[in-house]
């Protein structure tokens, strides 16, 4: 599933090469794509409507960038709106009276329990006094869960057995004023937000005492209902941040835009693993490309656009394709790549296939492979980079000498270059089938 | 019969009133037209039935209605009945008397309710006279043991269960032993949630599978994916993992009680051919059903107060 809309937009892609302002047949065949992606990615349905016809406004007309094509340009726009309305993240509400006062809400099963101990965890870590509060009583052995968990982070759990929820929340409120806590964490009992009994309690708990968050917590899972289930909280309580668990799993996680777009409440922790320390503060691009299904691919174009000139690429690719293609080409193609940034940065987006195996290379190595290869190339005298047939014995030795590395590295890389030259010239023969366009 | 069908119509009460009400109005209009689709179209994909499903129920509908010459959105609403429950295989009776003991293995990601699902079937099978031994091999979750445990003591059902962190195929492994020589004739295996993307925890999975037919040669003897009834579309990829790495046979789906229409059902029911076996109707152990079809199906298209 995860392969399909880049899949799909790259049939668009093929079909729209043109440049110049972008036509509502442009537009329309990739929302229709991106329709079908979001509704995929559990996006509600009316939000999916509103949101295509707002992006479908926006996009016709606009001018189409000399380093996209127009679907691209289409699919750039509505990467930039879902980021929109996603949001930036926000940090908790801590400043203030203390102690201050969390509360974790939520269907059951959604990751309350957990997400409580990591949020503990990650307070503490920065130096707050945290008081664990365990306010579910129903579930059998959720105030243990809490007690187990809370003695893994280092973290004190309230708890009185027998005290319905509101009282036992005030309670601990007052525990925590006066043990000189900063911050206090209430776990509450997984709850439909149909249930009408548990939803007073939730507003029972918040007249008791002063919350500074109410934090929505939602399994990243969650299909079509995640908007009922987050305006029935809303309802109910004032929330002020949503947590997103389970992120670590492959599910595309719209229920992010659904609940959003109706609670507009910011995004501010992904939940990504089994681990106690796996919390995360959300980046709204990354979970926008994954919400779209596409690895971040806006990200490289983006990056591409600001790295790329296109004149110097065409002469290249000219050069490449004559067989005149000298080291010095290829050490200012390193130069563009290196202009992309981090090496391990853009693996990881890569979309679908290519992701998956990029996730088979060392970015530490592919990084050090790149830093010794530009070495030898700065080496070299520009003599030797225009014409390499005079490279010998003793100018390799120098070359190895000169950039830190062996004779045999620089054999390697002139071997290496003379294969790609002789595959250039072949290719240019064939008339330059199979060779991969670079810049769709 | 009359008390099974009034369980389901109330636990189905909720999802009703939250959406597959509007198909009563949405019918209510007398004429089939091009709205009614789009309507459709909403409807089912706001069920969580996902665009592909939805898609392929609407083009069997038009198919209907151009073939039988329907007119009228009250036929439409039975033609969407029959075809819905057509999607849907009967659920099969499950025969616990060839095995003994009979070994159910209960999986599913985390917070789909395996625990609580566990707790109710053994109160349900033992009702019916069969002597059940629940096994605590939810090793890593923290105090999940104790959550069965409770159970069992609330139910009156024995639990077997290891320490925190155990291996929990060694649990696994000691709770048949002791059904064998206690002659018990079901034992339900709770295993600990696991994201179906995780390699390490799918491949502990596969050997509690393993050590399990070691313990005793043919078990397990069914594999019970529990399926929170809010999932999304990622439902069908669990269930695909799920029944990859340990041959899942059949679905539970929990949480139906909420206002969550369950909908991924007929997407899994249609690509991998897993039946639904029950369905969480509310938390009391009693609320755990059979799944019918029919019931579920009716459930979700009647009228309001029919």
């Amino acid at each position: 599933m995860f392969e399909t809309l880049t899949q799909r937009l790259e049939q668009i892609f093929t079909n729209l090469r043109r440049r110049g302002k972008l036509t509502e047949q442009d537009v329309d065949a990739v929302m229709r794509e991106v329709r079908l992606a979001l509704l995929e990615a559990d996006v509600h349905y009316s939000v999916v409507k509103d949101f295509v016809s707002r992006v479908r406004e926006r996009a016709v007309g606009a001018e189409v960038s000399q380093a996209l094509n127009p679907a691209q340009q289409v699919i750039k726009i509505v990467h930039e709106e879902l980021i929109k309305t996603l949001g930036e993240p926000q940090w908790l509400n801590l400043t203030g009276p203390k102690p201050r006062a969390l509360m974790l809400v939520g269907l059951q099963g959604s990751g309350k329990t957990t997400a409580a101990a990591k949020l503990a965890r990650l307070l503490r870590s920065q130096g707050e006094r945290v008081l664990l509060v365990a306010a579910d009583p129903y579930r059998p052995a959720a105030v243990k869960q809490l007690q187990t968990l809370g003695e893994k982070v280092g973290v004190p759990v309230f708890y009185e057995e027998k005290v319905p929820p509101p009282l036992l929340c005030a309670k601990a409120f007052d525990h925590a004023q006066k043990g000189g806590y900063s911050v206090m964490i209430m776990d509450t009992a997984g709850r439909s937000q149909l249930d009408d009994a548990l939803m007073s309690e939730l507003k029972a708990i918040t007249e008791k005492v002063p919350v500074a968050d109410i934090l929505l917590v939602v399994d990243s899972m969650i299909g079509q209902e995640a908007l009922h289930v987050a305006q029935g909280f809303r309802q109910a309580v004032n929330l002020t941040g949503l947590i997103m668990t389970k992120m670590d799993g492959d599910s595309r996680g719209g229920a992010a835009i659904s609940i959003r777009s109706v609670t507009g409440v910011p995004i501010k922790f992904l939940g990504t693993g089994e681990g106690i320390d796996a919390l995360e503060v959300y980046d709204p691009s990354r979970l926008a490309s994954r919400i779209l299904g596409m690895g971040d691919v806006i990200g490289l174009i983006e990056k591409a656009q600001q790295a790329y000139d296109e004149k110097t690429a065409r002469e290249q690719a000219e050069k490449m394709m004559s067989g005149r293609f000298t080291l010095e080409d290829f050490a200012n193609q390193l130069r563009q790549v290196k202009k992309l940034g981090p090496l391990a940065q853009i693996l990881e987006m890569l979309p679908g296939q290519l992701g998956q195996a990029a996730k088979m290379v060392d970015p530490k190595d592919a990084e050090r492979q790149l830093k010794m290869t530009e070495a030898i190339i700065n080496s070299m005298t520009r003599e030797e980079r225009l014409n390499p047939d005079i490279l010998n014995a003793s100018r390799r030795r120098r070359i190895a000498r000169g950039s830190g590395t062996d004779v045999q590295d620089v054999n390697r890389l002139i071997k290496q270059f003379r294969e790609a030259q002789k595959l250039f010239k072949t290719l240019q023969k064939t008339g330059g089938r199979g060779m991969p366009n670079l810049f769709g | 019969m009359a008390d099974l069908f009034s369980k389901w119509k109330e636990g189905l009460e909720k999802t009703r009133k939250a959406t597959f009400g509007r198909i009563a109005t949405l019918f209510g209009a007398t004429q089939i037209n091009s709205d009614t689709w789009d309507e459709l179209e909403a409807i089912l994909v706001q069920a969580d039935l996902g665009i592909e499903t939805t898609e392929e129920i609407i083009q069997a509908l038009k198919q209907r209605v151009v073939q039988e010459g329907l007119t009228r959105t009250e036929e439409l609403q039975n033609a969407l009945r029959e075809v819905l429950i057509s999607r849907l295989d009967p659920t099969p009776t499950i025969d616990f008397s060839s095995h003994k003991p009979m070994v159910i293995l209960l999986v599913g990601v985390n917070g789909s309710g395996k625990t609580t699902t566990a707790a109710k079937l053994g109160w349900q099978f033992s009702r019916t006279g069969k002597t059940v031994l629940l096994a605590a091999a939810d090793t890593f979750r923290a105090a999940a043991v104790d959550q069965l445990q409770v159970w069992g003591d609330r139910l009156g059902l024995p639990v077997i269960a290891g320490q925190p962190n155990a291996d929990p195929a060694a649990v696994a492994f000691d709770a048949i032993q002791s059904a064998i020589s206690r002659k018990i004739d079901i034992v339900l295996v709770d295993t600990a949630g696991r994201l179906h993307t995780r390699y390490n925890l799918m491949e502990e999975l596969k050997k509690i599978h393993r050590v399990v037919g070691k313990a005793l040669p043919g078990a397990p003897h069914a594999v019970w994916l529990v399926l929170d009834a809010t999932t999304g579309q990622n439902a069908l990829q669990q269930a695909k993992a799920f029944k990859e790495a340990v041959h899942v046979t059949g679905i539970i789906l929990s949480k139906l009680d909420s206002s969550a229409r369950g909908g991924m059902a007929f997407a899994i029911q249609q690509s991998l051919g897993l039946p639904i076996l029950y369905a969480g109707l509310g938390e009391k152990p009693e609320d755990l059903q059979v799944f019918n079809r029919e019931a579920f199906v009716n459930g979700i298209l009647e009228k309001n107060g029919q």
